[in-house]
């Protein structure tokens, strides 16, 4: 109870200020450079912000996780940010221009729990989802875009699969598939809802190989992301979010225990956080 | 009634029943394929609800059009009428569910009763009038082929391809939307627009279908097609393309029957083969019937068994239960008194490693374990990706080692 009042209290004095004061355009101008920045995103469920004037610029080539507490919009940033749900304000940039002129560069990799996996569908037939734009209504998709389906499915180790129904694969195996579909779309920014999400350590070890290779190939990932333990072994900058942004930029600067607490509140420090995060960031003791 | 029954069928009874079945079959066809598209996208209701709302415009056309002509049977102004007010339906439909709290099938419940109870009361208002000629109504509601005229089968015929070619135009953002509508909203479809071309589509079909299927059964040609199409594929465009098929028999055959006689209810005809249709399915489909599902859990105790005895040959443990002595007798592992056999050793060893790499896995990733799917009896190679299995070899070669 406690933590809550304080954090309401806090929220409402820095928030309302900063909205008025903020030029989207201006930021949009200043960060050319930058895959994905976000200006002052705000978004609403049911009347109370469910994200609260976010800011935060993706350098170019990063590897960022948003992390924050069940319920601190984490996945509602990125939907708003990708333009799937409603924003009461804010901006959104890609690469320089307004984020719905730049859609073609980016690859969205949602929940695997969004979707009915009882859907008629083989995983060929999902990775092929990812060349929408090229075929739009009226091309023909032919082999060599087939065969380019399967070359994607061959990076997540599923070439197997590839004429399995969607319904028969296990949780990591479905997350794989999504990762191919996102690959289809050959985009220079990835952003991913918890794609560690359920999956087992091998899957989690194929994929995060696949997102290093993205890395190396200068492309930009951005991954919702859930486990503590894992975050400076994987990524290189964070966003720490609990409705309002908290804290933003390298994980060596950022991720520290002070920021986590401020995000989390005092519920970090039970026996089995405290466990997960102390030894992944020595930096931070 | 035999003769005429399979001249009909071959399209032998005149040019006039040919065109009307050739007609209500295009329907169908139309009607399944957009129908799957519902079923996927779980609104098939919403078609039930335009269907029943059509009937206060048609009844209102009607009225209209025998007050300023003496003839309200003009089909053209009746389907314009029904549209009207099927549109009028969906619209207030989408409202409710978008704008108040009410969930979608309140809507609909509401919309359906309220739209179909004025026109039932605009028809006891025609039945009133001193027109008598309220016998061409009539057969919108159960549908009726028999002395349809030339030119509306021809309109029915011409609307439904156009229909079915706006159909196969749409299926890739169609099939997104349906998967997922926020991928498909970032792969730059217009979620909304879909949507509101697949209700186009839908109230299409149903007022193009009024006088073929009726506008109470005419639900039946969007829904249980598609459903009776799902047991046979595993893939949207099949699906579709099946439950077109189906759909278009259905018509067809609703619609010979029909013919026949002026009191025989086409849409009645057209729901009774299409629940044939699906009943079959249901029963016999080898991918997801139940006949099918039998067979398999069959198998699987079989295979249980099969597993169960092999272990205990490795193991070398006497073998009491009688199913599975005959199991694997059957399968030449064991001899008539109970030995094994060489492939039966051979076998043995097999199962072994396999319950081995199994057992591995599931100490591993629990989780994963717990999918049905991973119940240790499906050969491990066809159940894991190559790189988890050889990962796995490797820790239990490990580990004897």
């Amino acid at each position: 109870m406690c933590v809550f009042r304080r954090l309401k209290i806090r929220t409402m004095n820095a928030v309302t200020p900063q909205l008025v004061a903020r030029d989207g355009r201006k930021l949009a101008r200043e960060n050319v450079e930058s895959p994905f920045a976000i200006s002052g995103l705000t978004v609403s469920y049911g009347g109370r912000p469910a994200v609260l004037s976010v800011d935060f610029v993706t350098p170019p080539g990063a590897m960022v996780a948003i992390i924050g507490p069940n319920g601190a919009g984490k996945s509602t940033l990125i939907k708003a940010a990708l333009g799937i749900v409603p924003r009461l304000s804010g901006e959104v940039t890609a690469f320089g221009l307004p984020r719905e002129k730049a859609m073609a560069r980016i690859a969205y990799v949602p929940q695997r729990a969004s979707v009915d996996w009882d859907f008629p569908a083989t995983v060929i037939d999902v990775v092929m989802m990812g060349y929408y734009r090229r075929l739009g209504l009226f091309r023909f998709a032919g082999t060599r875009l087939r065969r380019s389906a399967l070359a994607c499915l061959e990076r997540v180790g599923m070439a197997a699969f590839a004429d399995r129904q969607i319904g028969q694969l296990s949780g990591g195996q479905q997350q794989r598939v999504f990762i191919a579909r996102a690959l289809a779309q050959e985009a220079d920014l990835y952003i991913m809802d918890e794609p560690f999400a359920g999956v087992d350590a091998v899957t989690e070890r194929a994929i995060i190989a696949v997102l290093k290779d993205l890395k190396a190939a200068g492309k930009t990932i951005i991954c919702v992301h859930h486990d503590l333990g894992t975050v400076t072994e994987y990524f290189d900058h964070v966003l720490l979010i609990n409705v309002r942004r908290v804290a933003a930029g390298p994980v060596d600067e950022v991720f520290t225990i002070d920021n986590l607490q401020e995000t989390y509140g005092g519920r970090l420090l039970t026996a089995e956080n405290a466990g997960g995060v102390a030894p992944a960031s020595p930096q931070a003791l | 009634m035999l003769d005429a029954f399979v001249a009909a069928l071959f399209l032998q009874a005149g040019y006039n029943t040919a065109l009307v079945t050739a007609g209500a079959a295009v329907l169908g066809a139309s009607a399944g394929a957009i129908g799957a598209f519902m079923l996927l996208r779980k609104r098939s209701l919403v078609s039930d609800a335009i269907s029943h709302a059509t009937l206060p415009g048609l009844a209102l056309a009607f009225i209209v059009m025998a007050l300023a002509t003496g003839d309200g049977r003009f089909m053209p102004g009746l389907l314009a009428g029904a549209a009207l007010s099927a549109g009028l339906g969906l619209v207030a439909v989408e409202w409710i569910t978008r704008r108040t709290r009410l969930t979608e099938d309140v809507a609909i419940g509401a919309v359906l009763s309220v739209f179909f109870g004025l026109g039932i009361v605009l028809l006891t208002v025609i039945q009133a009038m001193d027109t008598g000629r309220q016998a061409g109504i009539s057969g919108f509601l159960l549908g009726s082929t028999a002395g349809m005229l030339r030119s509306e089968a021809e309109v029915i015929a011409v609307a439904a391809t156009l229909t079915g070619l706006a159909i196969f135009v749409l299926r890739r953002p169609l099939t997104l939307v349906c998967f997922d509508q926020e991928y498909a909203a970032t792969q730059g479809v217009n979620v909304r627009a879909t949507d509101l071309a697949t209700m186009a589509l839908v109230l299409a079909v149903t007022v193009i279908g009024l006088k073929v299927a009726g506008l109470v059964l005419i639900v039946a040609l969007t829904i249980l097609p598609p459903v009776a199409a799902r047991f046979w594929t595993n893939r949207v465009e099949r699906m579709v393309l099946i439950a077109a098929a189906i759909g278009a028999v259905a018509a067809y055959l609703g619609a010979v029957v029909s013919s026949l006689g002026p009191g025989l209810p086409t849409g009645a005809l057209i729901v009774l083969v299409s629940f044939a249709i699906f009943l079959f399915s249901l029963v016999f489909s080898p991918l997801r019937g139940l006949l099918a599902g039998q067979m398999t859990t069959l198998a699987l105790r079989k295979r249980v068994h099969e597993r169960q005895g092999l272990l205990a040959l490795a193991r070398d443990e006497p073998i009491y239960d009688p199913l599975t002595l005959k199991v694997l007798r059957r399968a030449g592992y064991i001899r008539a008194d109970g030995a094994a056999t060489l492939e039966g050793r051979s076998a043995a060893l097999a199962a072994t490693r396999e319950e081995a790499l199994w057992g591995l896995y599931r100490k591993l990733f629990p989780d994963q374990a717990l999918n049905a799917d991973y119940h240790g009896l499906t050969p491990i190679n066809e159940a894991l990706p190559p790189d988890v299995v050889r990962d796995l070899e490797q820790r239990c070669n490990l580990r004897a080692a």
